[in-house]
């Protein structure tokens, strides 16, 4: 009998050690998964190109690694990942890096296909998303770059190509949302264009307020006013918010560097 | 229903020349339009008021703006001859790279071979730096998409005939075969290729019109 015993114990024994080794097997596969499939992000606390990509990550519900790079002191990393241009944002995954950002974007989204969709199925909106995307991005975002850089008459001239692009997409924004802005969303049904929007425009009131004009309001732009005053109130965006101060003091720095050269 | 497919294009455009490229390699029938860009048509005004630019496809009465644009719409909608890789990374340096021409290359290159003359040394030196990381790039590759033209050789279509016509016109001397020995190979074997051979405009056409745009050569 006792020996009965002993061998139901000696195949217990058994199972539990093979269950170990098997455990140990698939641990040890999940961490090589783990490092294999990690995801780390080389950013700038002030720059809205790795805002979108942040925001990115987080609608998508990956998890990441943060490195904030310093721009005046390139770290070798830098260096490495994108000796091309050696800017942020960078995103490295599975040890292969992916630079800029609305590059990263199209990767993400073809790449973790579990998260929300950053763009439609459709070609025909695809295509609509990237243009207007790339409009926001270079004709509106960086003319207002131009505009906090310049002064007098120069100024004056980019303030007025500003005003004018912003009226094109304000146009277009009737056809986006046809049936109007809604007055809440939600992470899920965010996507390119409006991560874009609001990494650009999000915080206009301090870009306002430190060009002096206001260039997005409720009289002359109320659709684009509505859409970022939504997109401002999503929990995600909202964590991703500047502190105000520190724009300031960064934009104005900006400002001033230009000027004097 | 039949499907309505036309191109609004103008026969010295590099980016007209991108989407008609990449027509031809999905084997695409399409209804070709020149527009007089200093003449803009109705067409052009109502397919493209924002700014009013070539090359704009339009798919069944919907417009389509922007080479880049449109040559992933293209790549999306017809099957056939892949223009962009399948692996999302190798899709991600294709884009990187085609950006890079776009937003870096051709401007430096615009500035080297037509901006002022007080700038042009250093002009010239930015545009033979970014020309080198492009040569890098091609590394022992017959194409930047590998045995067969993909989305950066299209792309870069600037560099074959565009940047020959630049040269003669201006008189400023970029990618020259001592310095840049794989890019030229590669000129060569880009507009010898079929798709690209018969969308080429003439070349001495070309130059004479690039010249008469841009101003005065730098002698």
């Amino acid at each position: 009998m006792v020996e009965v015993y002993q061998q139901v114990l000696y195949i217990k024994l058994d199972q539990v050690a093979l269950d170990f080794s098997i455990q140990e097997k698939e641990l040890s596969k999940k961490r090589e998964m783990a490092e294999e499939n990690k995801v780390t992000l080389h950013g700038l606390w002030l720059s809205s190109y790795v805002k979108r990509v942040e925001l990115a990550l987080k609608i998508k519900g990956i998890p990441y690694e943060y490195v904030e790079e310093d721009m005046k002191n390139k770290s070798p990393q830098l260096l490495k990942y994108n000796p091309v241009h050696k800017m942020v944002p960078i995103l490295v995954h599975n040890g292969k890096p992916i630079v800029e950002s609305s590059v990263i974007l199209e990767y993400i989204d073809e790449t973790w296909k579990n998260g929300p969709p950053l763009l439609p199925r459709d070609p025909y909106e695809r295509a609509q998303v990237r243009f207007w995307a790339s409009f926001v991005q270079k004709q509106l975002f960086e003319t207002m770059i131009s505009v906090l850089k310049s002064e007098g008459e120069a100024q004056q001239k980019v303030i007025k190509e500003l005003l004018d692009k912003l009226k094109v997409l304000e146009e277009e924004i009737k056809k986006i949302f046809p049936e109007g802005i809604p007055t809440s969303m939600n992470h899920e049904t965010v996507g390119l264009l409006d991560i874009m929007v609001v990494t650009c425009f999000g915080p206009h009131e301090v870009q306002e307020e430190v060009l002096g004009f206001k260039f997005i309001d409720t009289e002359k732009t109320p659709l684009l006013f509505s859409w970022l005053k939504a997109l401002n109130e999503i929990p995600v965006v909202k964590e991703a918010t500047y502190p105000r101060e520190k724009l300031v003091e960064a934009l104005k720095y900006i400002r001033q560097v230009s000027l004097n050269k | 229903m039949a499907e309505e497919l036309s191109l609004l294009g103008m026969w010295a455009s590099p980016f007209s020349c991108r989407v008609k490229i990449a027509l031809k390699l999905k084997v695409v029938q399409y209804k070709y339009v020149e527009e007089d860009l200093f003449n803009k048509s109705p067409l052009l005004l109502k397919y493209n008021p924002i700014d009013k630019k070539v090359p704009v496809l339009v798919h069944n009465g919907n417009p389509l703006l922007e080479s880049l644009v449109i040559l992933e719409y293209i790549d999306e909608t017809w099957q056939g001859y892949p223009i962009f890789p399948k692996d999302p990374y190798e899709r991600a340096v294709a884009r990187f790279w085609a950006k890079f021409i776009d937003d870096k290359l051709l401007p430096a290159i615009r500035r080297a071979c037509w901006g002022e003359e007080k700038g042009r040394e250093k002009a010239v030196e930015e545009a033979t730096e970014l020309l080198q990381l492009l040569e890098m790039e091609l590394k022992e590759k017959r194409f930047f998409g590998g045995e067969t033209i993909g989305l950066v050789d299209i792309v870069a279509d600037t560099l074959s005939l565009w940047l020959t016509s630049f040269e003669e016109g201006s008189g400023v001397e970029l990618m020259t075969r001592e310095k840049f020995p794989k890019l030229s190979k590669w000129s060569h074997e880009f507009a010898s290729t079929s798709a690209v051979k018969e969308n080429l405009p003439p070349k001495d056409e070309l130059t004479v019109f690039l010249k008469s745009l841009f101003g005065k050569p730098a002698k």
